[in-house]
């Protein structure tokens, strides 16, 4: 255990070429997807905040259900509309990096988008009247809304990411684990601890952590300077 | 002042002000307003007074159009007060609601909401309530005061026609106060219709053309302002005056 310890710490420091293009690719796959996952969450959640309709509250119920979407089922799901035989089969996607971001952005979209509903509406709340009064838009209001809750939302979307990065059920279904094309943190960690090379394993664990505590830490301190102007 | 109500074709849109009538509105059972009627001046300053919990905001509300009454019809100068008629309105909350940003950016927002690129404007609003310099302060770390201060520079911007205020001077300085004053006394001659809630009774006798007294949601007297101070019409509007006078 030792041993491994300080040999995943020589791989980390030496630069090891494999290994950091396995992070850098779950990098890639995962801020894409979070990224796609922020623009369509977003749009839902700040026109659920918004929106009074039939059905609202089974609609809200589905999306809360959504973000305790398992993984695997999510790349299963995913694997049957890509497989060569499935409805998207043509596009030849299947194990690709392509398809983990699909099957990333699905996992993390509900969660954006039940997050967000809540803030945002929350805000509504406050804003609403005075909003009316303004006579502003309902698309006017989403804006508002979206831009007032920002740093609040940067929040949302860490956790979309800290789930899709960490995240290992759907991309190995749909991504394979493929070495040098779609092998991913997560993936390695698994397939690399089965194999008993604990020193890589141990390596992308060690970097997978100081990520989400890099990531966490940044915005701790952009939402306590916020917070400190009154703006979160 | 009924007769604005009885005889409408007799005058223009313009010279109708804000006529309510039969004005009903409870929740929960209980009745919050109870049959208002009553037609304010299109221009002037209209005070509506009454003790704590009469209505008086839930009325400015409904007279607003952001509440819609259970019975009755509201009219601005002979129109239903729609989503584009609310436009040439404004509205100061007895609590200010401003937006998570600068004391700029609220007053940007307002105007860009209103289709209005003015550069100087904002800055001549915020001179107007006194807080010059202050464009890239949070709004929110304002004082109260300075707050309620913002929010009429905000509603301001857009030169509404109907301007409703709930108690805006209600924790101003004597000295903010009176520059509020000023500019409320600057916007009636320029035309605007301002309704206003106030508790300050001097105040209203400084401003007010007519006053509205409400109690339980109940509207027991529309008056002249003059006439409401030396005779009010009704026993309710005499006992909380003498109340004011006693304090
Ligand atoms: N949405 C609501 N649901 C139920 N009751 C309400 C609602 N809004 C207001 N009320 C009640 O209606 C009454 C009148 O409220 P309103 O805010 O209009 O009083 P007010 O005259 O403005 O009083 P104050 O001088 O304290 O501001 C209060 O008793 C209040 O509790
Ligand atoms: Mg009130």
């Amino acid at each position: 255990m030792g041993d491994a310890l300080h040999l995943a710490g020589q791989l980390v420091l030496s630069g090891d070429p494999d290994l950091w293009e396995i992070v850098l690719l779950s990098l890639r796959v995962s801020l894409i997807a979070t990224l796609i996952a922020c623009i369509i969450g977003l749009a839902i959640g700040s026109l659920l905040a918004v929106s009074q309709f039939r059905g609202r509250g089974a609609v809200l119920v589905v999306i809360n259900a959504l973000m305790g979407l398992p993984p695997v089922v999510v790349g299963l799901i995913v694997y049957l509309n890509l497989s060569r035989s499935g409805p998207l089969g043509f596009l030849g996607l299947l194990y690709t990096p392509t398809a983990m971001i699909i099957a990333q952005t699905i996992l993390i979209t509900p969660i954006i988008a039940a997050l967000s509903r809540q803030i945002l509406e929350d805000l509504n709340h406050e804003y609403a009247e005075q909003f009316r009064s303004f006579g502003l838009s309902r698309i006017g209001q989403m804006k508002a809304l979206l831009w007032d809750g920002r740093f609040a939302l940067l929040t949302v979307a860490l956790a979309g990411f800290g789930r899709a990065v960490a995240e290992v059920g759907a991309v190995i279904i749909v991504g394979g684990n493929i070495d040098h094309l779609t092998r991913v943190m997560t993936t390695a960690i698994a397939l690399e601890t089965s194999k008993g090379d604990l020193p890589l394993a141990l390596a992308l664990g060690m970097i997978l952590l100081t990520i989400a505590l890099v990531v966490n830490g940044f915005v701790q301190s952009v939402r306590s300077t916020a917070t400190r102007a009154a703006y979160a | 002042m009924r007769d604005f109500l009885d005889m409408p074709d007799a005058r223009t849109r313009h010279e109708q002000g804000l006529a309510l009538s039969g004005i009903s509105l409870s929740r929960n059972g209980t009745s919050l307003l109870n049959d208002i009627t009553c037609a304010l001046p299109p221009s002037g300053i209209t005070a509506v007074m009454g003790p704590n919990g009469a209505g008086k905001s839930l009325l400015l509300r409904v007279a607003h159009g952001l509440i819609d009454a259970d019975q009755g019809l509201v009219l601005w100068q002979g129109d239903a007060v729609t989503e584009e008629a609310r436009k040439a309105q404004a509205m100061v909350f007895q609590k200010p609601v401003l937006l998570r940003r600068s004391v700029e950016a609220n007053v940007d927002f307002a105007l860009k909401v209103a289709g209005i690129r003015h550069p100087s404007l904002r800055d001549a609003l915020l001179n107007r309530v006194g807080l010059k310099g202050r464009n890239k302060q949070p709004a929110r770390l304002l004082s109260g005061g300075e707050q309620q201060r913002l929010a009429l520079a905000r509603a301001l911007a857009t030169s509404p026609k109907l301007l409703f205020l709930d108690e805006p001077t209600a924790s101003l300085d004597p000295t903010s106060a009176r520059v509020i004053e000023d500019i409320l006394h600057e916007e009636r001659e320029a035309g605007t219709k301002i309704v206003l809630v106030t508790h300050d009774v001097p105040q209203a006798r400084r401003l007010a053309d007519d006053v509205l007294f409400l109690t339980s949601g109940q509207l027991h007297c529309h008056q002249d302002a003059a006439s409401f101070f030396q005779t009010p019409d009704s026993a309710e509007a005499a006992r909380f005056l003498a109340g004011h006078i006693l304090n």
